[in-house]
């Protein structure tokens, strides 16, 4: 009975480790070597056309109603205290440090990370990188390595213009609609913002995110089980693993950053 | 999809993002406007600077000219000295000027309240570099309290 449950850990714990090693081996494969610019380059501009430009709109509409969101949630309280002055560093902070990053992140996961995986588990289940590998072309280095590039130069991008729709859409609400004054959003924004301490902390955090999105959702499809259920849970392995890790990393860095 | 539409609409795409940055950095986080030299700097010493930090505005009659550029502490008498850097356009204050720490609101944050003084022909015009003497340091709430209480058993 003991021996049993042991054995399960066993295993189970053999089987993470694996994971972790063969996905630190697919990565490796992927970057590590000489670049070709000549062929990869227009591969990567694909890559960021499909994962960076095509995530654009669900980024520019939840930006725009995360910070409408923020400014009259903000607004309720702050006004209690007389305060409202301060709703524009409330909205940009809260914005630059914490949700432009991880929301970005998670949608990120959601929209891009779940299609990456389905696209390289389906490539795998019809065994087209098989038949790249018959053709001596390595499909790490043409597959992976292009959506791991374009993964992590769109995220930081994508989490940027985020901030700034989303600081846009604090002003739509707390300045045209609750009539905060305009001057004292933007003023008061600028006292207490500071462009290393908030706005690049965040893209620091939005490219480790960026990294962890992408390098799970490319491993799980990478590692699928080539069976249509096994690309189904690859597909839903990777929005659940992503956004947790993100999540926990997310603490992590906090601390670092502005916990000290 | 041709190659030539998407590298058009990966190119906007890489613009819409240098542009958010280039808002995120000028118009939220202001860099570059206050740190371009062009300033007027004069030293100030307070018994106590309460709550006042580094960037708090400097308001002369509610108009903001500067801004507090370090806060350290003299190493002879241990009084906090204020260094604070005015604009350009506004570099001509006479020597018997006052300065005062101030707080916005019952709950607001403290600035520095510039206080212009007379100009006679004896009063000379602060220097690039000079200090203010006349000053007036921060009131803290708890020795306001305390004085209060103290009177009150009196």
């Amino acid at each position: 009975m003991i021996s049993d449950k042991l054995q399960k850990l066993g295993r189970s714990t053999i089987d993470n480790v694996a994971g972790f090693g063969r996905s630190g081996l697919m990565l490796f494969g992927a970057l590590v070597g000489k670049p070709d610019f000549r062929k990869g380059f227009p591969l990567f501009i694909k890559q960021l056309y499909v994962i960076g430009v095509l995530s654009l709109l669900i980024i520019v509409v939840s930006g725009l109603f995360i910070g409408m969101v923020l400014a009259l949630q903000g607004y309720t309280v702050l006004v209690k205290f007389g305060a409202e002055g301060m709703l524009g560093p409330l909205v940009a902070l809260s914005l630059l440090r914490e949700l432009g990053p991880v929301v970005t992140a998670l949608l990120f996961a959601g929209r891009a990370g779940s299609a990456l995986t389905a696209e390289i588990g389906l490539m795998k289940a019809t065994e087209q990188l098989s038949g790249m590998e018959m053709m001596a072309v390595d499909p790490l280095r043409r597959i992976i390595a292009p959506r791991f590039w374009a993964g992590v130069v769109s995220m930081p991008l994508l989490a940027l213009v985020f901030n700034a729709v989303g600081i846009l859409g604090g002003h739509l609400i707390g300045v045209d609609w609750l009539g905060v004054d305009a001057g004292s959003y933007w003023s008061t924004m600028q006292a207490n913002v500071d462009l290393y301490q908030d706005v690049l902390n965040g893209v620091i955090k939005s490219f480790v995110f960026a990294v962890i999105v992408i390098w799970i959702a490319l491993h799980k499809g990478y590692d699928a089980i080539p069976t249509s259920e096994g690309i189904s849970r690859a597909t839903t392995q990777t929005v659940v693993t992503a956004s947790l890790t993100v999540l926990g990393f997310d603490f992590i860095l906090t601390a670092l950053m502005f916990g000290g | 999809m041709t190659t030539r539409k998407i590298e058009i609409l990966v190119g906007t795409f890489i613009v819409l993002a240098v542009a958010a940055f280039l808002m995120l950095a000028l118009k939220v986080a202001n860099a570059g406007v206050s740190g371009s030299g062009e300033s007027y700097v004069l030293y100030a010493k307070f018994e106590n600077i309460g709550g006042l930090k580094v960037r708090s505005p400097i308001k002369v009659g509610g108009v903001v000219v500067g801004r507090v550029a370090s806060i350290d502490l003299d190493t002879v008498y241990y009084t906090p000295v204020v260094k604070m850097e005015i604009n350009e356009q506004y570099s001509n204050f006479p020597e018997t000027s006052s300065v005062a720490i101030l707080t916005s609101g019952l709950l607001g944050e403290q600035y520095l309240g510039l206080q212009p003084g007379f100009i006679d022909e004896t009063v000379e015009i602060l220097a690039d570099g000079d200090s203010i003497q006349d000053t007036r340091s921060a009131i803290v709430l708890e020795e306001l309290i305390g004085q209060f209480l103290f009177n009150r058993g009196n």
